[in-house]
């Protein structure tokens, strides 16, 4: 209906006056443009400019300031025989994966909780949410205070009698990361939590209706018939948290420092570390590509499984 | 009523067994779901408790290592400390600096950024230049590179016009990252309008500002909040940009707060570090518990991608 | 067994909202009663109700004489038929049909025994396999009818299984909903806002208005003798002619004067002295040329407006000064601004008090 009457429109205003009807439309076009001058500029120059001249550097031996020598893949190859990059992928793949299992187990469930009308819904959403607003940077801090050994719980449960407990997580090199896991799933659950109960309101009630009839049990409903009908609100989920844990930064910088040690350094600590205290800007950009790597095939990934889906839509018709 | 609707007389309706709504039983399904929701609750309370309590302490009282304990004796010297005294490196004139310059660079940085995502969107809806689409793919596809890949080149670039470290450099980086979700936003919001709006207009014979300004933008004020929303606490919160960037001057309060905790000179004063957190969460606090169901409208929005 | 369904006192209140009220329904064994009425009117809510779906304020339901007002809908003995179909959605066919019975863990042989009568008698065999995304609205339909059959019970609810599909599907699967009962001759209760589904469907029908029902009785009954006005307007299409005027002894006189004899009608209860009425006729019951002569109210009237409609044509004109329609075949020629004679038959015609509205 609606090209209809564009089209009669366009005729109309075709039949008088063209010309300055194509005038006025370029100029329009211009002023679009101009317009959106900044996302030009970011888009090419940020999102595709950078990232190639980040990729060039990684090639060459830049210290502090940028030089344009090419030494082949002689960075990678020291990247990947430094000791703080190898503890940084695994650190990543360890808190990526417990982050990302803990906070959509626990998102989802306290998502299900929260759909079975309780009173006091607004209540409990606020509380589960209000960590996401704030910074990673406080989260980090308050944390470390509270997983202190001296005054944070350990301290306060054996003030309590017993002397013998012992909960200090950041103290030790392998239960560190374990400390940074648990301050980001109380920073990000909230969302994922938020993410799931539209996705569980989405559902057709008529689905819920038909699952009391046939008999089957809640918990079973939720499982079985729910779950795998939110694959909209868990892709986002996941994806949203994928890139979240990429990205971790400051909750390390205010949490740990990277340490003890190097126990809990990240890729984008290492990255940041290098174009500045440690001036090696080479170094820097290779480990910064490998960062950007698993983002591009995630993406590509979705790309396929989207293509895939709409050629299996097109093929039921 | 005809005689074939009632099968018994009016005054006996009702047979024996039960009637009425169910009884609601107690079971232990819903006790247990109350129990796991409080349980959770307390976990996501207990932090900002600590915050609180600790902050209101005296050193002493620190020193008796009871982290949930209230405190004895209340006091609101840290708060002043945080505020007024406490050093940032090399500078001790606590985080009012940082505050101001979180404000400044919160709102400018929220203002340019909205308004160009919102030409953005509103280009991106009505007026699809060509080759607007392969932008916006780059737009999205920048939302998920991590920022680690850029900041090299753009620290360099803006060294290169002389921004590096100042109050416009900032505000730049702040527009450019978080112009990916604002323009998704806008565009998706834009495009949930009826296209007749602005086919009529152009009739009108309303040029790309005309529209935007007198149609477009009186009709946005709901994404807008959001999208205010949604700046307000990135910016405010945000560390990363704000140690490369912005430059000793306008140093925002997160980098402040990170500077005062993390400087370990001489005794580590946990109460003033506390109150100096709350004092850095406040703003963002502020505006979540304000907004109430705009802010989980906001996460809905940016985490529905197209 | 007194009854299939039994409703007695049935009430439903949302908040201060009385949605249903003291509402009382007997329902026969393998009887195919509809609920009809527009959106709001409560037959949802009552469906949902005899479903267990939905907690009621007062009153009690009886199954198959016995009281399940308390009772799940898995234990109530029904089965039920949604608007959206309601499949699960990542099942093939088969499993939606027995993922019920699977969980009640009935033994396999008879799940497999179930799902091919219900596969053989709505004719899905070959769709078993399939998921619901590659089936059309009428396939995943009649696999929602499947899900209810093999729960084998008595009772079976549909919520307006049709609304969902375009005109002509609807029609095949009406066709298709009476062809199982005939079959099957389980107690349907099937609720609709469509008046052609209940009148070709139904063994009886139950207007609704307001949760209240307005009237119960066979489609006939609802079609000639409508309980009350609002009945009589709800029912036919296009709806009945109403005309105003006072009932004075055996004569309606109409607004305008004009003197309708009625003796002929057959009144419920006698008449009382003069009472404000509407007079009631459908555009069928209103002849023309030779039928209009043996009609014993005839009047002249002018066409206003002539609307051809394929298989009749009905005509806009003027009775007593009330505008009025009327239906003629299509092989009469009429024109606006003919002047004719049309007549109709009080006794098929239906006469209302104007202050309560009810049947005379």
């Amino acid at each position: 209906m609606a090209q209809l009457a564009t089209a009669n429109q366009d005729a109309a205003t075709a039949a008088s006056g063209g010309r300055t009807k194509r005038k006025a439309f370029r100029m329009s076009t211009v002023m679009a443009v101009l317009g959106t001058t900044p996302m030009i500029a970011t888009a090419i120059g940020v999102f595709v400019i950078c990232i190639i001249y980040s990729f060039v550097l990684s090639f060459t031996s830049s210290r502090i300031f940028p030089a344009f020598d090419f030494i082949g893949t002689a960075q990678y190859e020291r990247l990947w025989s430094t000791g703080r990059w190898l503890v940084s992928v695994n650190n990543i793949w360890l808190f990526g994966v417990l982050s990302i299992a803990a906070n959509m187990t626990v998102g989802f469930l306290l998502a299900v909780f929260m759909d079975q009308r309780i009173k006091q819904e607004d209540l409990f959403r606020s509380i589960f949410l209000y960590p996401f607003a704030m910074s990673l940077v406080i989260t980090g801090l308050v944390w470390r205070w509270i997983l202190d050994p001296n005054y944070g719980i350990q301290a306060t449960v054996q003030g309590w009698g017993f002397t013998d407990f012992s909960f200090a997580p950041l103290v030790r090199a392998e239960t560190a990361i374990y400390g940074l896991v648990v301050a980001g799933i109380w920073n990000g659950v909230g969302v994922t939590m938020a993410i799931m109960l539209a996705g569980l309101r989405g559902i057709d009630a008529e689905i819920w209706k038909a699952a009391k009839v046939d008999g089957i049990p809640t918990w079973r409903t939720y499982l079985f018939i729910v779950l795998p009908m939110m694959r909209g609100a868990l892709l986002t989920a996941f994806i949203l948290q994928c890139v979240g844990v990429v990205r971790v930064y400051d909750l390390i910088v205010a949490m740990t420092q990277g340490g003890p040690g190097i126990a809990t350094q990240m890729p984008a600590v290492f990255v940041i570390q290098h174009i500045t205290d440690r001036s090696n800007v080479g170094l820097g950009m290779a480990a910064a590509t490998m960062m950007l790597l698993p983002v591009v095939v995630l993406l590509a990934l979705q790309a396929l499984i989207q293509w895939r889906a709409n050629r299996a839509k097109e093929a039921a018709k | 009523m005809t005689a074939e609707t009632l099968s018994v007389p009016a005054g006996s309706r009702l047979l024996e067994g039960p009637r009425g709504a169910r009884p609601k039983k107690l079971t232990l399904s819903r006790v247990g779901i109350y129990a796991f929701l409080v349980l959770a609750a307390l976990f996501f309370l207990m932090p900002l408790w600590v915050m609180v309590v600790t902050s209101l302490k005296t050193m002493p009282e620190i020193q008796l290592r009871q982290i949930f304990a209230w405190p004895r004796e209340i006091t609101f010297e840290p708060w002043l400390k945080a505020w007024d005294t406490a050093c940032t490196g090399r500078d001790c004139n606590g985080l009012k600096p940082g505050f101001w310059n979180s404000v400044r660079i919160t709102a400018v940085g929220t203002v340019i950024s909205i308004i160009c995502a919102a030409l953005n969107g509103y280009a991106l809806s009505f007026w699809r230049y060509k080759g607007a689409n392969i932008l916006f793919g780059l737009l999205v596809f920048g939302a998920f590179v991590p920022y680690q890949v850029v900041i090299y080149p753009l620290i360099i670039g803006l060294r290169e016009i002389g921004l590096f470290a100042t109050f416009p450099g900032i505000i730049i980086v702040h527009t450019i990252f978080g112009m990916p979700i604002l323009t998704l936003l806008f565009r998706n919001f834009f495009a949930s309008l009826p296209v007749e709006l602005f086919k009529a207009a152009r009739v009108d014979g309303a040029g790309f500002w005309q529209i935007f300004f007198q149609i477009m933008v009186p009709m946005a004020v709901p994404i807008t909040i959001v999208a205010v929303i949604l700046q307000v606490t990135g910016i405010w919160n945000d560390f990363l940009f704000g140690t490369v960037f912005a430059g000793r001057p306008n140093m925002p309060m997160t980098v402040q707060l990170n500077n005062i905790v993390n400087t370990t000179t001489g005794v580590r004063e946990y109460n003033v570090h506390m109150a100096a957190t709350i004092l850095t969460a406040a703003v963002p606090l502020a505006v979540y518990f304000i907004s109430g169901k705009w802010f989980v409208r906001g996460i809905a929005a940016g985490a529905v991608k197209g | 067994m007194q009854h299939s369904v039994s409703i007695r006192d049935l009430s439903l209140n949302f908040g201060n909202v009385k949605v249903l009220e003291h509402l009382d329904l007997d329902i026969e064994q393998g009887e195919f009663i509809v609920l009809l009425g527009p959106s709001g009117c409560g037959k949802s809510t009552l469906l949902n109700c005899i479903a267990g779906l939905l907690d009621v304020t007062d009153g009690q339901i009886f199954i198959n004489d016995r009281n399940v007002t308390w009772e799940e809908p898995k234990d109530r003995g029904i089965g039920m038929v949604f608007q959206s179909y309601a499949l699960y959605p990542q099942m093939t066919v088969e499993r939606n049909l027995s993922f019920g019975l699977r969980v009640a863990r009935m033994p396999k042989d008879e799940i497999a025994r179930r799902v091919a009568r219900a596969a053989e008698i709505l004719q899905i065999g070959p769709l078993l396999q399939r998921k619901p995304v590659e089936l059309s609205g009428g396939q995943r339909q009649r696999v929602a009818i499947g899900r209810a059959l093999v729960r084998d019970v008595d009772v079976f609810l549909f919520d307006e299984p049709l609304s969902n599909l375009d005109a002509k599907l609807r029609s095949d699967l009406r066709v298709e909903i009476k062809r199982l009962h005939q079959r099957l001759k389980n107690t349907m209760i099937y609720v609709t806002h469509d008046q052609i589904e209940a009148l070709t469907l139904a063994d009886r029908i139950a207007i609704m208005k307001n949760g209240v029902i307005q009237q119960l009785a066979d489609p006939h009954t609802i079609y000639n003798k409508p309980t009350n006005l609002y009945v009589a307007g709800f029912i036919g299409s296009p709806s009945m002619n109403f005309i105003d005027g006072t009932l004075n002894g055996s004569t309606f006189e109409a607004g305008d004067g004009t003197a309708i004899p009625v003796g002929a009608y057959a009144f419920g209860a006698p008449g009382s002295a003069a009472t404000r009425a509407v007079l009631g006729v459908r555009p069928e019951h209103i002849f023309i040329g030779e039928a209009a002569q043996a009609m014993p109210f005839k009047a002249e009237v002018e066409i206003e407006i002539v609307e051809p409609m394929g298989s009749d044509t009905l005509a806009w004109t003027r009775i007593a000064g009330t505008p009025v329609t009327f239906r003629c075949s299509s092989d009469v020629v009429i024109n606006v601004g003919d002047r004719l004679t049309v007549g109709f038959d009080v006794a098929r015609g239906s006469l209302f008090d104007a202050e309560t509205t009810n049947r005379l």
